[in-house]
């Protein structure tokens, strides 16, 4: 299953080809330009194909990721999703108030986390043990701030605020806060679905 | 000459600031005090660079003065601040004031009111950057509400102060949004009269607009330059943001004034998301807009400067500037692709479609400005030629990385993290704006010096590949730390991302050192006299942008 782990390493290496494929362009452009030699003309059709090559560039990008980031239609579609779990949590003072000392998730389960704040506009984050993000959204004060995840992995998480809320944010970490479990038990043992 | 009469008189003694118009000179105070706050935010910046590869020694009470968590988010919250509006505003605002009468053939509308642009701007900043240096206002540049008026974390007295310092800048700003529209539109006493109207279209693009609609023969032709007609566009948006920036400092200095008086206000009174939408979109108009549209113009007139040749696709580029002034007010929401009560309508259609526009209007700037530069092949490396292509491979590397982050997929795992500061954000500044800038300054040193001989190429060269390597480099390091899950806007404590930090570190320590050798270059080829003889008055005519031959 596509979790972020593997969507940033497609991220990585596309753009970092990109970025080597821009900079020889530019080497090669600024060491002909100061070529001597008659320049040829840029043609109309150049100019218009890169235009238009642009324009599907730049909504393609947005169909793709649609298609195969299995959280984007989830979250799109969120209101008409019913979740199996579901995890009230409150933010205020710069601390998370969760309903238990360990959220506990059984695998591939789609959890919904409803994060409310009192006072400021926070984030809510969850991070695995190498400090790699799984999820964040913002949390702002005075409405529910509502996420559905699917959790395919077994692990255990720490809950990080993920907005600046003032000097005092920068310690709001609850460690090991959640673990999913059951993913390596078979479906027909009650495992894994 | 001597090392000591060169850093005196200049290089050659070539500079002599009593031959400089006060125009001239106008302009380049400008430009001083634009590079003097450049100054400012990469000491910070390098300041906090050194606190992300290891905060410890700084947190302790007592082992480095002046040092502090409630010190860093000082700094984090003045550095943007200072960047933008000290010195990115400085430089452009200077450089245009002086450039449109100069494209126009006409004084400029008010030698007064720039004066005034310079020194409320200069001031305001002066005023917030302290404010946040000694009080350690910290609501960051985004004032997410209700922070900016969160009195548990900051006092109000100090929050009025930082805000009366913004306030400031945006008088500024209007003063040099009026003067830029005048001096477009009026009439210069002893001018043939001009129909203002007619190049306020012009301008704004109105009349290329309804060309599109009307064959050859009856189209009207552009009464405005190509670059004019870019600063006329740039400037709408700053005009605009000049206006949300005020209301809001308005509506968080009530809050802040009543505290003052013993009133708590209810902070609950403003809808957050409401709040964010709005500040969001006015942000937005210097991020999205005013920036790109300067910057698109500055490319075009720097292609035009050193090619000597109209720009390509003339017409394209006016429209694909106009295309961007739209964008630039329809965009705002994928700064809201986190946000889980923002519709999703607004995420997909603002969020992700119309911000793929910037993908599309800055590529064609990019290849408009390439296929101009090589319609006058062979052309030779100058120093402006050198930095505008730096400026343009800059927005060549941040844009693309800024369209990956507007996603709703990718955001999902990129928002906040060091991947947008760091690959979009700091690439797109320094290595993209910033490049761009020095481009013009090169351009114009001796334009503006009537003749000032550069001290030293070699120290120009070096200037431009650490300031290249510097900045790519640590903007690269920034986006390998977020790809990995590291916030921005917050502190380590265990070492997670040295190595990364470490690398960024080094990287804004060439940036420094790319900046130290720019400065050395500029005073050894004015002198510390023609340097101080700029701040001095000029007896000149306010009309004459150059002095007469």
């Amino acid at each position: 299953m596509v979790d972020s782990t593997t969507v940033l390493w497609g991220q990585t290496i596309v753009y970092s080809l990109y970025v080597v494929a821009i900079l020889v362009v530019m080497g090669v452009f600024t060491y002909n330009i100061t070529r001597d030699g008659k320049p040829p003309t840029v043609k109309d059709k150049l100019f218009y194909t890169f235009a238009g090559f642009l324009v599907v560039l730049g909504m393609s990008l947005h169909v793709v990721t649609y298609n195969t980031i299995p959280w984007v239609p989830t979250d799109v579609h969120r209101g008409d999703i019913e979740a199996d779990k579901e995890f009230a949590i409150n933010v205020a003072d710069h601390e998370f108030q969760l309903p238990e000392a360990r959220l506990m998730i059984d695998c591939e389960d789609t959890v919904l986390f409803n994060v409310t704040s009192s006072d400021l506009t926070y984030g809510f984050g969850l991070f695995r043990q190498d400090n790699s993000m799984v999820f964040q959204m913002q949390v702002g004060p005075g409405r529910d701030n509502e996420i559905i995840w699917e959790f395919h992995k077994n692990g255990v998480y720490s809950i990080r605020s993920t907005e600046y809320s003032g000097p005092l944010g920068y310690q709001m970490i609850v460690k090991d806060a959640v673990e999913v479990s059951g993913c390596d038990v078979a479906a027909g043992e009650g495992g894994a679905k | 000459m001597t090392f000591k009469d060169t850093l005196i008189d200049g290089n050659e003694s070539a500079f002599d600031h009593k031959t400089m118009t006060p125009m001239q000179k106008l302009t380049l105070r400008f430009v001083i005090i634009g590079i003097v706050y450049y100054a400012f935010a990469a000491i910070e910046g390098m300041l906090m660079r050194i606190y992300q590869v290891d905060p410890v020694p700084f947190i302790e009470d007592g082992v480095i003065p002046l040092a502090g968590i409630d010190q860093y988010f000082g700094i984090l919250t003045a550095h943007p601040l200072v960047g933008i509006f000290g010195s990115t505003y400085l430089l452009v605002f200077g450089a245009f004031l002086f450039l449109v009468p100069f494209l126009m053939k006409k004084p400029l509308w008010s030698f007064k009111a720039a004066n005034w642009t310079l020194w409320t701007i200069a001031g305001g900043t002066f005023i917030f950057w302290a404010d946040g240096f000694l009080s350690h206002y910290a609501p960051l540049y985004t004032l997410y509400w209700p922070l900016p008026a969160d009195f548990d974390q900051f006092h109000p007295l100090s929050g009025a102060i930082f805000i009366t310092g913004i306030a400031l800048v945006m008088v500024g700003t209007a003063l040099f949004v009026v003067n830029i529209f005048k001096t477009i539109t009026y009439t210069p006493e002893g001018f043939e009269k001009v129909d203002g109207k007619a190049y306020l279209k012009s301008a704004l693009g109105v009349t290329g607009f309804k060309n599109l609609w009307k064959d050859r023969k009856r189209q009207k032709e552009h009464l405005v330059d190509l670059p004019v007609a870019a600063i006329a566009r740039g400037t709408v948006d700053t005009a605009l943001n000049a206006g949300i920036i005020l209301f809001t400092g308005v509506l968080i200095l009530v809050y802040m004034v009543a505290e003052l008086f013993g009133t708590s206000l209810e902070t609950t009174t403003v809808d957050a998301l409401l709040y964010k939408n709005w500040f969001w979109w006015g942000l937005d108009l210097i991020a999205d807009g005013l920036v790109l549209i300067f910057v698109a113009g500055t490319w075009y007139l720097m292609a035009s400067l050193i090619t000597g040749k109209r720009v390509y696709m003339q017409n394209i580029a006016r429209a694909a500037l106009l295309v961007e002034l739209v964008v630039s007010w329809t965009v705002w929401s994928h700064h809201l692709l986190s946000d889980q009560g923002q519709p999703a309508i607004l995420k997909i259609v603002s969020g992700e479609l119309v911000t793929a526009f910037e993908l599309i209007t800055q590529g064609l700037a990019f290849f408009i400005t390439l296929a101009t530069l090589w319609s006058a092949r062979p052309l030779k490396l100058t120093n402006e030629l050198k930095f505008l292509l730096g400026g343009l491979l800059g927005f060549a590397l941040a844009v693309p990385a800024g369209i990956l982050q507007a996603d709703i997929g990718l955001n999902r795992v990129l928002h906040n993290t060091q991947w947008v500061v760091g690959p979009h954000v700091h690439v797109a500044i320094l290595v993209g704006l910033t490049m761009t800038l020095y481009s013009a300054i090169y351009y114009l040193l001796p334009v503006l010096t009537n003749g000032a001989k550069l001290y030293s190429q070699k120290l120009a060269n070096f200037h431009f590949w650490a300031h290249l390597v510097g900045g790519i480099g640590m903007g690269a390091f920034m986006g390998m730390a977020g790809l990995q899950g590291m916030l921005r806007r917050t502190l380590y404590f265990e070492g997670e991302y040295f190595i990364y930090m470490f690398l960024a570190a080094l990287s804004g320590a060439l940036l420094i050192a790319a900046l130290l050798a720019f400065l050395y270059n500029i005073v050894m080829t004015v002198g510390l006299k023609g340097a101080l003889g700029i701040f001095q008055k000029s007896d000149g005519d306010v009309r004459e942008l150059l002095p007469v031959e």
